[in-house]
């Protein structure tokens, strides 16, 4: 009871940073059809620049702060001069993308070495808190749960309520329909592709506190957010939460109970939903 | 311009690259090198690079009148691309010596490649699983540094003698060399009448260790932990968040340089950790601490003291050398002299003498450690006891110690 507990606790916890990590990369991806590959380099980069600033200030929410800002402002860089040129053009923006994720990611290990980072959060959200019969649970991923909750009702807002979500959706429907109403379609791709980015850089601060920072995450996180947005839906908010939950508790619990074989569950299910529902469970057919 | 022109272009700088290697081959030597300069293990890689680096600087790049050339390929840690980065070393780059791998199952794949190419002569870098050298050995590959069980030696015996633990859970990876440190604990914590009463194997690869933490036991008095760099930092951290109050035993790796160097919450709750090594940063030899100092020296950006991943890469390179000066720099003959000569060396390293036992391994000294703290706030592994001169079957028979079979999640066992 209390191993089955603990293991779903610890799958809704890891699914709220695959959240984080997945909803920039499914937002951009909707907008812009661009698979963007180099979303791993962008959460390592925002890790790396939030632990420089969180050390040198002794401020942890300063590190959250500009891990998020500095990371945006590069996605809006890439994307205004690299990506919007060869706008439509799929595999030349995968390569592209996969080229600079590359490029990203010696920078990183030559600047920062091999060495694993860790965040020293401020203690009231390091700890841990006492829960019933699992007796303590790090706070700290608690805190992942919940900011992912925040993130994703400041998402579902801006897109669902704000008049530049109306933009944001009218472009995932009808690209050049929406051009044609007058709207800067160009502008509105680097803000979004800005806003997907600095998630990925605030996923990288929330994700070196709960774990480490270390070279090979870019890697593992991309990994981790093709197999949410597959499984969810590209494109899709709601698809991303599910996809991430599913994943989360699919790996921990796999990790509990069978760990020889846990590695390829998410795999099995995502096999599973491109053979019964390729869309991705909350995916509109194309 | 037609396809049978780029051909022909391309057919051009073919030629041109085999004789540019031709006329090298005369006048220098080649040494490759294979470490792991991407995933988990990157910061293992790097201490390789700059291990191989002091020791060919040593030597001036020289050696016997040849120049040393060296050309290095990075691995992530899995054996199929630690093989695809030798062949590319052995058939396209033409080395003569090649130094790595460093992780356990790489180690496991290149000695079986080794066999396929009689001719060139491999030197283990750091991996150390036991069965590479243990079981069908490859006739032209050399391991001068101690493997996972022996790196443990003395370690089951200091925790139940003087820890006073006689119940014990195990952690460590689900790979050849997590099966080759836990069997190197187990062999003297079993003897002695400990009892191990639960492995948790955890898959490579796997960063969120939390679930796994969840599974070890109440009622044990200490558990193993057998990580290496990052996965080590991640458990270390998770399980004090967790809020673990059960002692840890560490794996080699749990409590090498690379863990103690890097910054984190976790380095708190870490000093008194007992492990064991073949090398231990409070050795007090003059050798050692000179050999601590040109470290510093030329790598001031290094970690806070050279760690175990550079130790096997140094030596290695330096028997290459040793035994390529005493040869001549004579590599004919599909390099029989050089292997000879290999297999015969005593070869004093700053941990003290290495020699070779009939299977190419090595047999060296073994440090049981405690992590302690310096008056500067770094931290190191405190020499508690030092082992000599262990061999590959732990001192006991080598008929006995092979008909128990290789290490694996099931064996040893001592419920």
């Amino acid at each position: 009871m209390k191993l089955f507990l603990l293991a779903t606790l610890n799958g809704i916890t890891v699914a709220g940073l695959y959240f984080i990590v997945a909803i920039g990369f499914t937002l951009i991806f909707g907008l812009m059809r661009v698979i963007n590959l180099a979303h791993g380099s962008l959460y390592i980069l925002g890790a790396y620049i939030g632990y420089d600033v969180a050390t040198s200030t002794g401020n942890w929410y300063l590190g959250l702060a500009a891990g998020g800002v500095s990371v945006a402002l590069a996605g809006l860089l890439i994307q205004s001069t690299l990506l919007d040129r060869i706008q439509g053009q799929e595999m030349r923006q995968s390569l592209v993308a996969i080229g600079l994720s590359i490029v990203i990611a010696d920078l990183l290990l030559a600047r920062y070495g091999g060495l694993a980072y860790q965040f020293d959060p401020p203690a009231i959200l390091y700890g841990s808190v006492p829960l019933p019969i699992v007796r303590a649970y790090p706070t700290f991923r608690l805190v992942v749960v919940g900011a992912a909750v925040i993130v994703g009702l400041v998402i579902w807002l801006l897109v669902y309520r704000t008049r530049f979500g109306i933009i944001i959706r009218a472009g995932v429907d009808d690209r050049p329909m929406l051009s044609a109403l007058g709207v800067n379609v160009p502008l509105v791709s680097i803000l979004v592709f800005g806003l997907g980015a600095g998630l990925a850089g605030l996923a990288g601060v929330v994700g070196g506190s709960a774990l480490s920072i270390s070279p090979g995450e870019d890697a593992r996180y991309l990994l981790s957010s093709l197999v949410v947005v597959i499984v969810g839906g590209m494109g899709s908010l709601s698809g991303t939460a599910i996809g991430a939950l599913l994943i989360g508790l699919a790996e921990q619990i796999g990790l509990a109970y069978f760990p020889t074989y846990s590695v390829i569950v998410s795999f099995v299910i995502m096999a599973a939903v491109l053979a019964l529902r390729p869309q991705g469970l909350m995916g509109r057919p194309e | 311009m037609d396809v049978s022109k780029i051909t022909r272009i391309l057919v051009v700088a073919l030629l041109a690259c085999g004789l540019a290697v031709s006329a090298a081959a005369q006048t220098s030597v080649r040494i490759g090198g294979v470490m792991t300069l991407e995933g988990p293990f990157t910061v293992l890689g790097q201490e390789a690079v700059r291990a191989m680096e002091m020791a060919f600087e040593e030597v001036n790049y020289s050696v016997a009148g040849k120049r040393i050339e060296w050309i290095k390929e990075s691995s992530d840690g899995r054996p199929d691309v630690a093989v695809g980065k030798a062949r590319k070393l052995i058939e396209q780059d033409k080395v003569d010596i090649l130094i790595g791998p460093m992780s356990g199952g790489e180690g496991l794949a290149i000695k079986e490649y080794a066999k396929s190419v009689p001719g060139k002569t491999i030197l283990n870098g750091f991996s150390a699983a036991q069965e590479t050298t243990l079981v069908n050995p490859a006739p032209n590959f050399f391991r001068f540094g101690t493997d996972g069980a022996q790196w443990q030696a003395g370690l089951g015996s200091y925790v139940y003698d003087v820890k006073g633990y006689r119940t014990a859970a195990v952690v460590a990876g689900d790979y050849s060399f997590g099966y080759t440190q836990v069997l190197g604990f187990m062999t003297e914590f079993c003897a002695k009448g400990g009892k191990v009463k639960e492995k948790i194997w955890v898959p490579m690869g796997t960063k969120d260790f939390s679930s796994a933490i969840a599974r070890i036991p109440d009622k044990v008095d200490a558990v193993y932990v057998m990580f290496g760099g990052a996965d080590s930092v991640n458990f270390l951290t998770q399980y004090f968040q967790a809020g673990g109050k059960i002692p840890i035993i560490g794996g080699s790796n749990v409590t090498e340089q690379t863990v103690l160097s890097t910054k984190g919450p976790f380095q708190r709750h870490i000093i008194g950790i007992p492990s064991a090594h073949m090398v231990a940063d409070g050795i007090e030899d003059p050798a050692y601490l000179e050999y601590v100092a040109k470290y510093k020296k030329r790598f001031p950006d290094g970690l806070a003291a050279p760690s175990a991943p550079f130790y096997g890469y140094y030596v290695a390179t330096k028997a290459a050398l040793t035994a390529l000066a005493q040869v001549g720099g004579d590599l004919g003959g599909n390099q029989g002299k050089f292997r000879e000569a290999l297999a015969k060396l005593k070869l004093d390293t700053p941990t003290g003498p290495v020699i070779l036992d009939e299977n190419r391994q090595a047999i060296a000294n073994i440090f049981v450690t405690e992590v302690a703290q310096r008056p500067d706030g770094t931290l190191y592994t405190k020499v508690v006891k030092v082992m000599r001169n262990v061999n590959q079957t732990l001192g006991q028979p080598r008929d006995a110690f092979v008909a128990r079979g290789v290490p694996s999640r099931d064996n040893p066992s001592c419920p």
